[in-house]
């Protein structure tokens, strides 16, 4: 039985990673070195007790909760830089090694079958399960080399407070979590005929368990051990040490792999265990437009982050209540965050708010242009030129696509937090305010939008350079501040230029300029697209 | 009247050289074949006659405008069918046969429907779903069910079945009789035979041969079986004899088309027994053609 499983699992792990190998290492190096540099750049932060304890404040809130997991105790804070740390650090760690695991999986489980690479290496001589297997094994070496790699290097840079055994856990349970995303992608694979439905099913389901967690730690603690996200902030690193939350991730990862060893057992290959619909005889006059065709084929995903959206900042929303009481009840917290005594901290809240969900906005208004370019690789863009439709009027309605799904997102995001927030806040944020701190973003994204079809249409070998830059972004938003970057580095990314509504006030100026650049890059990109070769 | 002509045609990714200097010209109500081995430039020339690929050099032009500049234009009145068709996959058949013709400007649904009935096609599948001579079905219906002047085929038959390919020979035929062009780009030479009125054979980004079959087979040999009274001297010195062969008393082998007048009137001098020929087969001509000159000389110098 071992031969007619496994056979030549040992030659298709070292294929498998040497076709991954350059993802595997980008991911671990950034995610090392983003850890590292965040860590190192602590005790200079929060040098002594009292600059600690005033931070602890600020973090001991339902937003801070919600957003980050459920946090230390005071006392921990002002013991250990590292509780600090791990508190603001942890979850998003996990959730980027979450996304790793997924995409890895992914790619080497149901895209490779949905293209036919392992229906070419079924038919050598090899087990049913190897190249199922070959792929596990890189995820888990990758996750456990990430795990070794951050716990030693946290332990060797010797900060007060990030001490070894609390590094070697940080570093467990990243690669844990990673495991449990690993293992549950696994299981979509089976579950989905196609790569597209793979990745969106285990994406939801990081959301959800981002979701469950957040609603848990704040309000119900029971609710947050059915998120395995729950697990992962309640480690306690660099105070309790608590290594329970990383034997149940583990545990978890294993049995959930081993459901999907015995799907995948027992499936013919390229099948599903979710059966695809009949389709229609013919196409609507919806389809049969330039636009209406582009969309179709991108509906579901653009549904899926319009709902993932929606629930997102309906639950910052939610927790915008629980914030204000509790601001309420501790009048001096004032004095800690800037009191600019027009704006309610709430309202303050509100603008680092807007700016991350923008930035997530941002993300499947690139994807709708991008589509074009992974239509080219896939061959699919000779349907429309060698027919009689203008490269003009497709890329046109790839970019009016994207134009109209970021203002779907922006609205999705500012009804989210003002329906929601409006039922439990004793002073509601007013419609207009949260609207316009949403809509402020729109110019911001139509630049790097309009930057997208510049790669497509210019250096289409280059498009993938716009996810280096939307990560750029976030971490100037997320950790601008917190490293002291100087300010040509915050001035590098453009959602530096928007100004925070309501505390600063709108500049039409900055609108407009934004505006016209977004214009200029898209013309250049039009321009080349009109002039290069397609490739298929 | 000149439909599609090419001049000077050349095309270079990075350093290598897929096109050099392609000339082509396909006529109206003409069924031009388009042969060539592996990787000759087949797809290459066509992708540029789509306006998909800038030639480095050289211009094209079909319906007397430029392949490059007029591109979506000239597609008004062309059908394209590629060797590998790829689809979206959660459309369904039925969907893409209809966007296809929409995007062709036409909408001939009784046309479609008649298609759809003689290519058995199920058009409510998912094209995911859709084996790869399926896929092949979408694009040749909606190809032929629009009123196109210039079909383009590039390997049009690859992964049909044989009765498929019949009904794709019938289409063929019929939009040539209806004063259509057809440019057909293929491996199976019985189907060029069958349908080309003109052939061009491209190899290595050159075009090396032109014409009609007939012309073309003027420049092949002609299979001889002969038995003589006397043996024959030095048979293998003359010229334009080729692929000796030997068997008891017959002599078999091949002579150039140009020289059979001077090698018939030699061999008769040594009283003929028995004298069979076969006509060149198409099969030897392309041979020749694709394998190159170096190569069937060595050929010739291995034999006997
Ligand atoms: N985008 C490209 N970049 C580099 N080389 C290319 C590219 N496209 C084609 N080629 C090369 O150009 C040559 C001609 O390819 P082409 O596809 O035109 O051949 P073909 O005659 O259609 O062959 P086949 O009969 O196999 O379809 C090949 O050597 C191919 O490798
Ligand atoms: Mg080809």
């Amino acid at each position: 039985m071992g031969t007619q499983y496994f056979k030549g699992t040992k030659t298709l792990t070292r294929f498998i990673f040497r076709q991954q190998r350059f993802k595997i290492l980008v991911w671990l190096i950034s995610l090392t070195v983003i850890t590292l540099s965040v860590a190192a750049a602590y005790p200079s932060i929060y040098k002594d007790e009292q600059s600690r304890q005033a931070a602890s404040f600020t973090m001991d809130n339902p937003a801070m909760i919600a957003m980050l997991g459920p946090g230390y105790e005071i006392d921990e804070y002002v013991n250990s830089v590292g509780a600090m740390f791990a508190n603001e650090m942890l979850l998003f760690t996990a959730i980027a090694v979450g996304i790793m695991s997924i995409l890895l999986v992914g790619r080497t489980t149901r895209a490779d079958e949905e293209d036919g690479r392992i229906e070419m290496i079924r038919a050598l001589s090899v087990g049913r399960l190897s190249y199922a297997s070959a792929a596990m094994i890189v995820i888990v070496s990758t996750n456990i080399l990430l795990a070794v790699l951050i716990g030693v290097g946290l332990a060797s840079l010797g900060i007060e407070g990030i001490g070894v055994e609390g590094s070697f856990l940080y570093g467990a349970i990243l690669g844990a979590t990673g495991l449990v995303f690993a293992a549950l992608t696994a299981i979509f694979a089976q579950a989905s005929e196609t790569s597209r439905g793979t990745t969106m099913f285990s994406f939801m389901a990081l959301i959800i368990a981002y979701l469950i967690r957040a609603i848990g730690d704040v309000s119900s603690e029971a609710l947050s051990w059915l998120s395995p996200l729950g697990w992962t902030v309640r480690t306690g690193v660099f105070a309790g040490n608590d290594w329970w939350p990383v034997i149940v991730s583990f545990v978890f990862a294993l049995v959930v792999g081993f459901v999907a060893f015995y799907l995948q057992s027992i499936r013919d290959l390229g099948s599903g265990f979710i059966a695809a619909r009949k389709g229609r005889k013919n196409a609507s006059a919806f389809l049969q437009t330039s636009l209406g065709l582009t969309f179709r084929l991108q509906r579901t995903n653009i549904i899926a982050w319009a709902i993932g959206l929606f629930l997102l900042s309906s639950s910052f929303g939610a927790i915008l209540g629980d914030l204000e009481a509790y601001f309420a009840d501790i009048e001096f917290m004032e004095a800690f965050i800037e009191a600019e005594s027009d704006y309610s901290l709430t309202e303050q809240f509100l603008t680092l708010l807007m700016a991350i969900m923008s930035l997530i906005s941002l993300i499947p208004a690139v994807m709708v242009i991008l589509k074009l370019k992974g239509e080219e690789t896939k061959n699919l863009t000779e349907n429309f030129y060698s027919r009689a439709v203008s490269r003009t009027r497709v890329l046109g309605s790839h970019f009016f696509l994207a134009v109209v799904v970021s203002f779907i997102m922006q609205s999705l995001v500012a009804l989210g937090l003002w329906s929601v927030s409006g039922s439990v806040m004793d002073e509601p944020l007013s419609f207009v305010t949260t609207f316009s701190s949403a809509y402020v973003y729109l110019p911001a994204i139509w630049v790097v939008v309009a930057l997208t079809i510049l790669l497509v249409g210019a250096v289409p070998k280059l498009t993938g350079v716009v996810w280096l830059y939307v990560v750029y972004c976030f971490v100037v938003v997320y950790l601008g501040d917190l490293l002291d970057f100087p300010v040509w580095m915050n001035n590098l990314s453009v959602f530096s230029y928007i100004p925070q509504i309501p505390i600063d006030d709108m500049n039409v100026m900055t609108m407009g300029v934004l505006t016209l650049i977004a214009i200029g890059l898209s013309v250049i990109g039009f321009t080349g697209y009109n002039k290069r070769d397609i490739a298929g | 009247m000149t439909i599609l002509k090419a001049t000077h045609l050349t095309k270079k990714f990075g350093k290598f050289t897929a096109l050099d200097g392609v000339n082509m010209e396909v006529n109206e109500g003409e069924v031009y074949g388009f042969i060539g081995p592996n990787g000759a430039g087949k797809s290459t020339t066509i992708r540029i006659l789509l306006g998909m690929l800038k030639a480095t050099q050289g211009e094209a032009k079909i319906f007397g405008k430029d392949v490059w500049s007029d591109a979506v234009d000239i597609h008004k009145r062309i059908a394209y069918v590629p060797g590998d068709v790829n689809l979206w996959p959660t459309l369904s058949g039925g969907e893409v046969i209809d966007l296809f013709m929409k995007m062709n400007g036409s909408t001939n649904y009784r046309k479609r429907e008649e298609l759809i009935e003689r290519f058995n096609f199920d058009p409510t599948k998912k094209s995911r779903t859709y084996s790869k001579g399926n896929r092949q079905k979408v694009a040749l219906i909606a190809a032929f069910a629009s009123d196109a002047d210039l079909f383009i085929l590039d390997e049009p038959t690859s992964g049909l079945d044989p009765l498929m390919e019949h009904i794709f020979q019938e289409c063929v035929l019929e939009a040539k009789r209806a004063g259509k062009s057809v440019l057909l780009s293929s491996h199976i030479l019985s189907e060029v035979e069958k349908l080309c009125d003109r052939v061009g054979i491209i190899r290595q980004g050159k075009m090396i041969e032109t014409g009609t079959l007939d012309e073309l087979r003027h420049l092949t040999r002609t299979n001889l079986t002969i038995e003589t009274k006397e043996p024959i001297p030095s048979l293998k010195e003359r010229k334009g004899i080729h692929n000796i062969e030997k068997n008891d008393s017959a002599l078999t082998f091949q002579v150039d088309t140009e020289e059979m007048d001077a090698v018939i009137r030699y061999i008769s001098e040594f009283g003929i027994l028995k004298l069979e020929s076969a006509p060149p087969k198409l099969e030897d001509l392309f041979m020749r053609h694709y394998q190159g000159a170096e190569h069937s000389k060595s050929r010739v110098e291995g034999s006997l």
